[in-house]
């Protein structure tokens, strides 16, 4: 992001329509990936908890959009308070915001600005879904989100992307979300899986994804919103680094899909289809906090390293025997951390920031202010989420009942089912007046 | 009377409904059904955890048929049936004592 300053201090900058109109766009593409994730998410489970999946992304949606408006945008990026948190009470509610008031020195409205970045806002908690897969109790989740925004989200976007917030004053480098957004929800999703625990019969029972092409599905749209995400983030393109985050977003997510195919044929024998899905988000989490700051050929570095780092990450829940039921950790913790430390290395110096990576005669210097900044958002997260969660669960117990695990939380949580199979669902219920048997029985008799 | 029970890869359902029209058979029962034989199904590869699926997908064709007719017509179930690769099924049969047809109450060969 580029800074923005607080209050309609900026002299020379005008609203202009065209990056208005551009940014309205991607918002609009940022909204899609929630849904696209909601489905990338769904196919991997079983047939069973697939509404649930669906729906811990939706929820967020709901849930997330609320709390920005009363609150989260003023925390993140209202007047900064220590470095560590913002507050500015014209934001609450949104209420006192001109409709042409622009935001910082960029030439769009706040309005626009403060719409963005609620996208930013929804999307996050719901990446921590798919490490719950199948086994959490949906009002445990919704309340998980709420907090979870309000002590670890809006405080870390703040530091981040806020004026005066530390690691935003310390030149930390996140274009786009790398530590705000990915490493922030896949140590998020470490630390409830602590609390959480594994599904039941975890490596024992097959988990096969029920539907790889509804993961296919999510991922295109993550891809295709993900330009929202890295090419808005510089807030317009008047001078062309929107658009080299466009194309460095399209060359990194292509290589790392290619990284993630190869290694997966070098290993396992073949190119599967969800390798190819897991190995474009994973180019897609690396590239994040990296496409203001690369080339397109860093980027091919970039996505090529994320594809099989990732690949080989997600082998580790086995090892380690902690169920990530759909790999958050090993996909968007491990993506975001070798993205944004990788800044460090490939870093030209001439794009968003001045900063130099080591390859490009910068020395470590920007690789050490990475370094910091993702291992004080992994450990805030960690720690703080881990907390909520053990709050959570003590208070009112995050998981279903074991017997709901195995029926299949669809049913549990949500009185549906998502495919009708056989047909055979079942009579009327729902209306009154006589069961249909009644009916006929009287027809007979008379 | 014989039972001629198939286990055969689905897509050489055609090829052994033809053989048995040709044959003059009359009427079969298809179920579909799953399972393995010596080759144990195959395995799939999900972000590197690897499942094995034993259980694979085929169809039972079910005949009735007069003794004199059985050793045959299980030989025309088996050429139409082979692939020559793994996997093409099994076909056996097993005696009857009676058959009633449903309609009419005929016995024995007659409810053929």
């Amino acid at each position: 992001m580029p800074p923005g300053i607080l209050t309609l201090a900026a002299d020379k900058v005008t609203l202009s329509p065209a990056n208005t109109g551009f940014m309205l766009i991607c918002s609009a593409l940022v909204m899609i990936m929630t849904p696209g994730l909601a489905f990338f998410y769904g196919g991997m489970v079983r047939v069973k908890s697939v509404l649930n999946m669906l729906m811990m992304s939706f929820i967020s949606l709901g849930i997330v959009t609320i709390l920005w408006v009363l609150y989260g945008f003023g925390l993140a990026f209202g007047t900064d308070k220590g470095g560590f948190i913002g507050w500015n009470g014209d934001f609450a509610g949104l209420a006192h915001i001109g409709l042409t008031e622009l935001w910082g020195t960029s030439t769009i409205p706040v309005y626009v600005f403060a719409v963005f970045q609620l996208m930013f806002a929804v999307i996050t908690p719901a990446l921590i879904s798919g490490a719950l897969a199948d086994r959490v109790k949906f009002t445990a989740w919704a309340l998980f989100i709420a907090l979870w925004v309000t002590v670890v989200y809006f405080p870390v976007a703040h530091w981040v992307w806020g004026e005066g917030g530390w690691l935003f004053e310390l030149k930390v480098i996140d274009f786009a979300g790398g530590t705000a957004v990915h490493i922030n929800a896949g140590a998020a999703a470490l630390g409830v899986l602590l609390v959480v625990g594994k599904r039941i019969g975890f490596k024992k029972d097959p988990m096969r994804p029920h539907s790889l092409p509804l993961v296919m599905l999510g991922a295109g749209l993550l891809w295709f919103g993900w330009f929202g995400f890295n090419a808005g983030s510089w807030l317009g393109n008047d001078d062309g680094i929107g658009a080299v985050a466009f194309v460095n977003t399209q060359v990194a997510t292509a290589a790392a899909m290619l990284g993630w195919l190869a290694y997966e044929k070098l290993r396992h024998g073949s190119f599967t289809t969800l390798g190819a899905a897991s190995g474009a988000v994973a180019g897609l989490v690396a590239i994040t906090p990296a496409c203001g700051a690369v080339s397109p050929l860093g980027a091919i570095a970039v996505g090529v390293i994320a594809g099989v780092l990732c690949a080989m990450a997600v082998n580790l829940k086995y090892k380690f025997g902690y169920d990530d039921s759909l790999d958050v950790i090993g996909v968007h913790l491990v993506g975001g951390v070798v993205g944004s430390l990788l800044i460090g290395f490939f870093a030209t110096g001439g794009v968003q920031s001045k900063a130099k990576g080591l390859f490009y005669g910068g020395g470590l210097d920007q690789l050490g202010r990475q370094a910091v900044g993702v291992v004080c958002v992994l450990l805030y997260s960690l720690v703080v989420s881990y907390v909520l969660a053990k709050a959570i669960d003590l208070v009112m117990g995050f998981r279903v009942g074991e017997d709901e695990e195995v029926a299949g939380i669809d049913q549990a949580a949500h009185a549906e089912t998502a495919y009708d199979f056989a047909g055979a669902g079942g009579g009327t219920v729902g209306r009154k007046g006589p069961a249909l048997g009644e009916a006929l029985t009287k027809k007979v008799d008379a | 009377m014989k039972l001629i029970t198939a286990v055969i890869k689905p897509h050489r359902l055609d090829e052994v409904k033809d053989a048995l029209q040709a044959f003059g058979v009359h009427g079969l029962t298809l179920t579909e059904a799953s399972g393995y034989g010596r080759q144990r199904g195959h395995t799939e590869v999900y972000r590197g955890a690897e499942y094995t699926v034993d259980l694979v997908p085929k169809i039972r064709v079910e005949v009735l048929v007069e003794d004199a007719d059985a050793e045959e017509l299980m030989d025309v179930v088996v050429k139409a049936a082979r692939t020559g690769k793994i996997g093409d099924g099994k076909v056996w049969s097993i005696p009857v004592d009676d058959a009633v047809r449903v309609r009419t109450g005929e016995r024995g060969p007659d409810a053929l």
